[in-house]
């Protein structure tokens, strides 16, 4: 592991006329380590992946890429290969063909990269379907396919732009836990990019969360979930409340912007009152989740709150209950105030 | 309904009409180059032979005019598939200032009527001082040809993925061996497709070959010139068919071509 990282972003900026896709964003991904990018649309976590793969290139700022300095060369010149969002399977080539390109444009012999095509295809468990046409593939086969293309060139960084947003959910979860063991098997790097933040939090290892073109936060999934640093990142990580400096005050905590996760709110029965200066809520939407059930509660003050509680004690609420609210005060976040 | 029926009996005599109407002129064509009578085209021809097709065959001013013909028609294509080609490729991804205009300018040739294209030609031949060849022919051809190409080609350029090209550039290819790799073999078809249209259009044109050959004669010159003669006439006949199945048989294969390469391939 280099102390430098393996992909160095520093200050690198990349605008479209008026739009700052990506705003000077510095970024270390270290090597071995499976990396998320996670973030909605437009916010501008596809652009930086493109950028690293050299799609695009920066207006400003550097990007160094196993040490080597990697703005303005061009793909085909970078230690990094591609999964696309599409695949971008070459449709008059077969599967064999296709995982072949990659070592036919460098010019290795016919048996070799068959050869090595095969185990490439072996490795996502696609044997056999050399001869097929990737138009005889299901989804989740070429999604194989494609990853094979871009392993047998042995790349120092796999990108993957969303590369389980084309499949269903049941195949989804599959591929996410097979994509996970083949990092570790291959002690690759990998750098994905997802709009799913449940996707980012069981897979990576780091997440960075883009918003507005800036890393709003850079950890763990833990960090990111549990502390978010900001208003954005508290919502669009697991959806916590955001509570303003007064709200939070009521309710026991520091007299600063927090978030609070929905499920560190502990719901008490009417005549269970914790403290003299607890806070009443009433029940206005409770909703079905599984193992456990969403509340909507409303403040006094108009103010909603989500709440989560397990499956087995939800039976004790009902809709249009008046409940005291119990926040241990472990639970309040500090968000850097916007 | 009855008047439903009835309008459905009307659409069906008009089709039949109209299908006459454009074929039963081709089908006297192919008629009288059988014909006995050689001065006149009288209605029914007095006896048929293939005798004319046996003159037709011997004489040389018809093999020198077909040969330039399919010559010229060779060589217009192949230019206006190398040009057509890397005007389609330039203009079909990019943006860039002007590029609207360019793409329409492109186009324009095909609007133009072939006497005017014939007229512009002939008078910057002149002004250049280059002489009428076979080169000028071919030139005046090109114009047209070139515009059938690009169009084929920019169509299927537009339906090709992107990433596949970013994929090949991934996966290490340079610029060069993307085109011969990735992209020729997407729009190959399509190009077969514009080439032989473009080879049917050359190969039957007059307009603007008579403002841009000199002394030589192309096929549909020398059919033109053979019209004002009453001489062995149904002599045009029989080259009036051979150019028929010259132009009709890559028309058809162009439709079909072009048919197919149309399917997304997913």
């Amino acid at each position: 592991m280099t102390i430098s990282g393996i992909v160095r972003l520093e200050q690198v900026s990349r605008h479209f006329g008026a739009t700052r896709a990506v705003d000077a964003v510095d970024l270390t991904i270290t090597e071995g380590e499976f990396f998320a990018m996670l973030g909605p649309s437009g916010s501008g976590k596809t652009t930086c992946l493109r950028l690293i793969g050299g799609f695009e290139q920066p207006d400003s700022g550097h990007i160094v890429i196993d040490g080597q300095r990697a703005e303005g060369l061009p793909p085909y010149r970078r230690p990094v290969n591609t999964v696309f969002q599409d695949y971008a399977l070459f449709p008059h080539m077969s599967v064999g063909q296709n995982v072949a390109y990659g070592l036919k444009v460098r010019g290795q012999g016919r048996a070799e990269r068959d050869r090595e095509a095969l185990d490439a295809l072996r490795l996502v468990r696609l044997d056999g379907l050399a001869d097929r046409r990737p138009s005889q593939l299901s989804g989740g086969q070429r999604q194989r396919v494609a990853l094979a293309r871009a392993l047998v060139l042995h790349p120092k960084v796999l990108l993957l732009d969303e590369p389980l947003g084309a499949l269903d959910l049941k195949l989804r979860e599959e591929m996410q836990v097979e994509l996970k063991s083949l990092q570790r098997r291959l002690g690759l790097t990998f750098v994905f990019v997802t709009h799913d933040q449940g996707e980012a939090l069981s897979m990576a290892d780091r997440v960075a969360v883009f918003d507005r073109g800036k890393v709003a936060q850079l950890g763990t999934p833990e960090d990111v979930h549990d502390r978010p640093r900001t208003r954005f990142v508290a919502g669009f990580v697991g959806a916590a409340n955001v509570l303003e400096p007064a709200v939070s005050a009521a309710l026991g905590g520091p007299e600063a912007l927090v978030s609070l996760r929905p499920e560190k709110i502990g719901l008490l029965a009417p005549d269970t009152r914790p403290r003299d200066d607890a806070l009443e809520a009433r029940i206005v939407d409770i909703s079905y989740q599984g193992a456990f059930r969403r509340l909507q509660v409303e403040l006094r003050t108009g103010m909603r709150l989500s709440v989560q509680v397990a499956a087995s004690i939800s039976a004790s609420f009902s809709q249009g209950m008046v409940v005291w609210l119990n926040v241990p005060s472990a639970a309040f976040n500090l968000l850097e105030a916007d | 309904m009855r008047s439903e029926r009835q309008g459905r009996g009307l659409l069906r005599v008009g089709a039949f009409i109209t299908l006459l109407f454009l074929y039963l002129p081709l089908a006297l064509v192919v008629l009288y180059a059988f014909t006995t009578e050689e001065r006149s085209y009288q209605f029914p021809p007095p006896g048929l032979t293939l005798r004319w097709f046996a003159v037709a065959w011997s004489r040389t001013d018809i093999w020198s005019a077909l040969s330039l013909s399919l010559q010229v028609a060779a060589v217009a294509t192949l230019l206006a598939l190398f040009l057509g080609t890397l005007a389609a490729g330039g203009l079909a991804r990019t943006r860039f200032f002007g590029k609207d205009q360019i793409a329409l300018l492109l186009i324009l040739p095909i609007a133009l009527p072939g006497i005017v294209t014939g007229l512009a030609m002939r008078s910057s031949f002149d002004l250049l001082e280059i002489p009428f060849s076979f080169l000028t022919i071919v030139l005046g051809h090109a114009t047209f040809c070139i515009v059938i190409v690009y169009n084929n080609a920019v169509a299927r350029l537009r339906r090709l993925s992107p990433s596949l090209i970013e994929a090949s550039m991934d996966l290490g290819a340079s610029a060069f061996q993307t085109f011969r790799w990735i992209i020729l073999p997407n729009i190959a078809k399509a190009l077969l497709a514009g080439g032989m249209l473009a080879f049917a259009l050359s190969f039957d044109e007059v307009i603007v070959t008579t403002f841009t050959a000199g002394q030589q004669q192309t096929l549909p010159i020398w059919m033109l010139g053979e019209l004002i003669r009453p001489r062995q006439r149904p002599v045009t006949n029989v080259v009036a068919v051979l150019v028929i199945l010259i132009t009709a048989l890559p028309l058809v294969l162009a439709y079909y071509l072009a048919r197919d390469g149309g399917e997304e391939h997913p």
